[in-house]
């Protein structure tokens, strides 16, 4: 149990630390061994169609990407830090405006090198905004 | 036979007309992405920003940083390549970018604090659908550090 916990505020630890996550304004909201929610703020900065007011798809991408990362290093088998190999994002609807983004990501599955996960980003409805699933390294692990 | 259009006209109307289309965009302006035209080539260029950064240690560009650049690129491209008859044309007003239907992204390298550029192809555009290659580098043209496709839906056109 120490050892989660250790885990969660290591992964708490690693997104303060991202300069990019802290100008979207992420907030981790929960991790626990390989899941990972994060959210981010509506945002006039960060609209992608200005007739409609909704948030562009790539605040949609950086989201997702960080709970991903936050889902691997969270998870008991992860070793270290993580990095992005292959990313694919299906976006079903826009994010309503004025509403928060949030992203739920799953580490399903560790080996020596690679991490697999998915996740679903929501506004602050139960409908989908967005699926993702993505291959990401495991650092420090053996070759 | 009519005389050709002197070069300055189309110059002025072709940047005007790109400036039309990305200038409304406000995340393509907190990312800081700027476009080049070479008649209807368009290079997309990020520049470096502290903002962009994923990995401090390293450092290294962030992947959703790197992936929505990709992105707007590709969109860009695309909503570019649609236009550029109305454009030719002389029509003005605002223009829909099209929506992003899936993208995948792969990370070839980690990217370096620099500068990042990326050329989009426009592999298939039909009546509603769209397929959009998209490759990015930083200091080798042939050392890409990330590449993508996507689908999106094309803007329904006027006419």
């Amino acid at each position: 149990m120490e050892d989660i916990d250790k885990k969660a505020a290591i992964a708490r630890q690693f997104i303060g630390a991202i300069p990019h996550s802290r100008a979207l304004e992420m907030r981790v909201d929960a991790v626990h061994s390989g899941r990972a929610e994060l959210s981010l703020p509506y945002n006039e900065r960060f609209v992608g169609d200005p007739e409609s007011g909704v948030l562009h798809g790539g605040v949609v991408t950086a989201l997702l990407d960080t709970a991903m990362g936050t889902a691997v290093v969270s998870h008991p088998q992860s070793t270290g830090g993580t990095a992005t190999i292959d990313l694919r994002i299906d976006y079903m609807r826009s994010a309503i405006k004025g509403q928060r983004l949030r992203a739920e990501a799953e580490c399903y599955r560790v080996t020596r090198s690679v991490a697999f996960v998915r996740a679903t980003a929501f506004d602050e409805g139960d409908e989908p905004v967005a699926a993702a699933a993505g291959a990401f390294t495991v650092e420090g692990a053996k070759p | 036979m009519k005389k050709p259009e002197p070069v300055q006209v189309i110059k002025k109307r072709r940047d005007a007309a790109l400036a039309d289309l990305v200038g409304g965009i406000p995340y393509i302006g907190f990312l800081g992405v700027t476009f080049e035209r070479r008649g209807d080539e368009l290079t997309s260029t990020l520049p470096y920003g502290e903002h962009l950064v994923g990995n401090p240690i390293l450092p290294a560009l962030h992947g959703g940083a790197v992936g929505a650049f990709l992105e707007i690129a590709a969109q860009v491209e695309l909503g570019w390549q649609t236009y550029w008859p109305q454009f030719e044309a002389g029509a003005t007003g605002p223009k829909l970018i099209p929506k992003t239907i899936d993208f995948t992204v792969d990370y070839l390298r980690s990217g370096l604090p620099r500068d990042a550029y990326a050329r989009a192809v426009v592999n298939r555009s039909g009546r509603r659908f769209a397929s959009v290659h998209v490759e990015a580098w930083q200091d080798n043209r042939n050392k890409l550090f990330a590449q993508a496709t996507g689908h999106f839906l094309m803007p329904q056109i006027e006419g």
